[in-house]
């Protein structure tokens, strides 16, 4: 692919792009999100046209039309979510829409005997007259990679094949791909865990804000420059961080203590503290566990192991009601279907989690609720005509607002804020961040998880790195710069790896295996 | 049609209420869209109601006076809106209620039943709405705990439910003639058929607490967006759970009215169609069935319209085929309207 152009209503997606792969190679893309890696492969793959720039395929120009015409051409997608139909046979989902026929009629044997053949192929033994369904995933994926194989694919797209794996699934796609790769099949492989690139991946490319930035041998690119180049920082440009040393923690409890929190595969072992007065920051790559760990804390997911106390006081949270009763608050990365409640009113958002206690007799106290409102309103700077505008027609930076106020009228202790700047402008980003830290000069305690390294760096105390689900490094005060956090994403040591040496020194050995950095 | 005894409604526009409902940035609202489509939409089916009432004033003698077509409509119309109440607050949670039917007829046998083995007429009142009670939990438990789509979680009552008060009576039918359980469908204090009354006082009430109480605030919320209320501390079971009792135990008073008006009970036939009639009350009203809506005066005044449409059709010797043709469009066109809310 060279210099390809794609806008969506104006709005840039790719810009000149360059996106090579040789035959029998695996070549890992990757990028933050938003980067662009889903609108390059779209287009790749015929469901975007394209607005400028040229694709060659085994040589020939091409421009898809469609995914299908891709697929005849031999080029595969399998997406992170297998979209296979569960209710028919293994046999006929390899087949979809391509069943050997015979007279019109569906030929099953032949069906049956050359998915089981394809699928041998693949390492894989399985009835291939049972629904689908009574797989695992990982066979379902294998039967989308088998569908792949049967068309004759030459080149295999891979979009975060592993997110739903156990280790040793993992594992047998590796044997496969590379099996692939013997057999002269290109895959394009596009992941967050660093340590599966370097595992199976020969080249990468590396995607930031719609461009190509980097594309390197695998072998010839450390982690902390990989690391450097998706999130868009030189080693030049340092951003050291804003607060230095200058406060120390308070005394007592730590408002909330969670230590070696464990579920599913997500959270293999994540341990935080948090103080009255704190904004600790979660730093880690998409997939890393920041998420996980913000919703296992607040009640919303439930723990394999692991224990979260607050003020000292062991607690089971096994909803968000417990984890509000706990006066603790949580804020998600997604505002338009885990935040605001559209078509209610701003009045109705803002006292969304405080209604039950602005209950007297059952009915809700007006004066009380319209006198939080209007302070909130005021404090924070809300624009919105009215109370009583509904909430979806406020602007993405308005509608922040209001459910940092949502929480901030329940007089929370510890408030959880998941990607609290995302897509809203600079302006109210500007706002929101001098709230934070006023309000924790207050005393609230607050985890902060951005994919901004610079939002991590400039407004937290304490920074804890996560790595596959991991807490892998702790830094504070002076230490937290770029460069350090950076070097944590990258490879799970931090400037001081304090008392998660053990950790650190695991998922380091695994990690490297047997490369420098 | 009955006033709206509170006056304004702050957030979601009435069904069916008087202008004064309106507050400033619905109306900037409405300035961007098509305005005559804006009024449509909110008092469309009022609209609708006024033109065939004023129709029917001029048109059909009787219809005013005192023993008057009016009181025969609203007695008809009045076990509609009541369960169309209840509907309401469930299609407001995202959810639908398809065993009212069932739970009318379970809750009219067991009423019967009780009055007939010599009960006194409380205890059978009490019982029958305990059982529907009971047919709500079953419901709730389904949708809010096991997270059974409404549609179906309630299919069952609706193909059980009847099974169940057919067994109570081995589906026969059972003469019913006492007194103070016959009140109910029959009296008529200050010449208002008694269950007129009923069907007022509980649209009155749920409006109240639909509009004033923690629980009706909540309802909206979960109906709007699940995920965000449960992620605000709330609990979206609960308030599913009681939107699923609130429903059955209203559907379950409509059952003992329809028993004690027709002076038997009939596992047979009572309260067949009636979940169809209550969503068709809801929906013309301009309620979405996505939820986070509930307008109880726009379910009452659509049961009202549409039954009061009916009695026209018949009453001008358009065969039923043809009405209840009729009556399907007026639905299409209220959910025509409905989508224009882009």
């Amino acid at each position: 692919m060279r210099g390809i152009n794609k806008a969506f209503v104006g709005v840039p997606a790719l810009i000149d792009v360059d996106f090579e792969v040789a035959h029998g190679e695996v070549h890992a893309l990757i990028g933050q999100n938003g980067a662009g890696k889903s609108t390059l492969i779209k287009v790749l793959t015929g469901v975007h046209t394209l607005d400028a720039g040229r694709i060659e395929f085994d040589g020939r120009e091409v421009a898809f039309s469609s995914p299908h015409a891709a697929q005849l051409a031999g080029l595969s997608t399998i997406y992170q979510e297998v979209n296979l139909v569960p209710f028919r046979s293994v046999a006929e989902n390899v087949f979809l829409n391509r069943e050997p026929k015979r007279f019109g009629l569906i030929d099953w044997g032949r069906m049956n005997r050359e998915a089981t053949a394809i699928l041998r192929r693949l390492d894989l033994d399985v009835d291939v007259t049972r629904p689908l369904y009574e797989y695992s995933i990982a066979t379902q994926q294998m039967t989308a990679l088998a569908r792949a194989l049967s068309t004759k694919a030459r080149l295999v797209i891979m979009d975060e094949p592993t997110s739903a794996l156990a280790e040793n699934e993992v594992q047998t796609l590796f044997r496969v791909i590379r099996q692939l790769k013997s057999e002269g099949i290109s895959v394009v492989f596009v992941s967050h865990r660093l340590d599966e690139l370097y595992a199976v991946c020969d080249r990468v490319t590396v995607m930031r804000d719609g461009r190509t930035i980097e594309e390197r041998p695998m072998s010839q690119i450390s982690r902390y420059e990989l690391v450097s180049k998706m999130l868009g920082r030189e080693l030049a440009e340092q951003l050291s961080h804003r607060r230095g040393g200058d406060d120390e923690p308070a005394d007592g409890p730590p408002v909330l203590e969670a230590v070696d929190l464990r579920r599913g595969r997500a959270l293999d072992g994540v341990s935080v503290s948090i103080r009255s007065g704190e904004i600790v920051g979660l730093a880690g790559l998409l997939g890393s566990g920041r998420t996980e760990t913000a919703r296992v804390i607040f009640g919303a997911d439930q723990l394999d192991s692991g224990t979260v106390a607050v003020e000292g006081k062991p607690v089971q949270l096994r909803s968000p009601g417990d984890a509000v009763r706990n006066r603790i608050g949580f804020s998600s990365e997604d505002r338009k279907t885990e935040g605001i409640v559209g078509q209610l009113s701003v009045r109705e958002n803002l006292t969304l989690a405080l209604l039950p206690h602005l209950r007297r007799h059952g009915i809700v106290d007006r004066k009380r609720q319209t006198e939080t409102v209007d302070r909130f309103i005021k404090a924070i700077g809300i624009k919105c005509s009215s109370p009583e505008q509904p909430i979806r027609e406020l602007s993405g930076g308005n509608q922040q607002k209001v459910l940092l106020a949502r929480w901030l009228c329940t007089d929370p202790r510890l408030l959880i804020l998941d990607e609290p700047t995302r897509g809203i402008d600079v302006g109210a980003k500007r706002d929101i961040q001098v709230l934070i830290r006023q309000l924790a000069d207050e005393g609230l305690a607050v985890l902060l998880i951005s994919s901004e390294l610079e939002e991590i760096i400039a407004d937290s105390n304490r920074v804890v790195t996560l790595r596959d689900g991991r807490s892998v490094a702790e830094l504070s005060g002076d230490e937290i710069t770029e460069d350090a956090v950076m070097q944590a994403i990258a490879t799970g040591t931090g400037a001081d790896a304090g008392a998660d040496t053990g950790a650190v020194a695991d998922a380091d050995a695994a990690g490297r295996a047997g490369r420098t950095t | 049609m009955a006033p709206d005894p509170v006056g304004s409604q702050v957030t979601e526009p009435v069904g069916g209420t008087a202008a004064a409902g309106t507050t400033a940035p619905n109306r900037l609202r409405a300035a961007r869209r098509a305005p005559w489509k804006v009024w449509t939409q909110r008092y469309g089916a009022l609209a609708a109601l006024v033109a065939l009432f004023v129709y029917n004033a001029i048109d059909t003698p009787f219809f005013l006076t005192r023993q008057s077509l009016l009181f025969i409509l609203l007695r008809q119309a009045a076990p509609i809106a009541i369960v169309a109440v209840g509907m309401a607050i469930v299609i407001g949670t995202a959810g639908i209620d398809l065993s009212v039917g069932s739970v009318m007829a379970i809750a009219g046998q067991v009423g019967a039943s009780l009055v007939l083995h010599g009960q006194p007429f409380l205890l059978a009142i009490t019982a029958a709405l305990l059982v529907s009670a009971l047919c709500g939990v079953f419901n709730g438990t389904l949708v809010a705990r096991y997270g059974v789509q409404p549609i179906i979680a309630t299919l069952i009552l609706f193909i059980a439910g009847r099974g169940i008060a057919q067994l109570i009576t081995n589906g026969e039918l059972q003469p019913l003639a006492n007194p103070s359980f016959q009140w109910i469908g029959l009296a008529r204090p200050f010449g208002v058929p008694a269950q007129v009354i009923i069907a007022f006082l509980v649209a009155v009430v749920a409006s109240l607490v639909m509009r004033l109480t923690v629980y009706g605030r909540q309802v909206l919320a979960v109906g709007g967006n699940e995920t965000a209320s449960r992620l605000a501390g709330l609990a979206a079971g609960r308030v599913k759970m009681l939107a699923y009792v609130t429903s059955a135990v209203l559907a379950g008073l409509v059952g003992l009215i329809t028993v004690s008006a027709t002076f038997a009970s009939d596992a047979n036939n009572t309260g067949v169609g009636m979940e169809l009639d209550a969503i068709a009350a809801v929906a013309v009203a301009g309620t979405p069935l996505t939820g986070g809506k509930v307008t109880i005066w726009g379910a009452v005044v659509g049961a009202v319209m549409l039954k009061l449409l009916q009695n026209t059709l018949i009453t001008h010797g358009i065969t039923k085929e043809v009405a209840q043709m009729i009556e399907g469009a007026v639905i299409v066109a209220a959910l025509w309207l409905q989508r224009q809310e882009a």
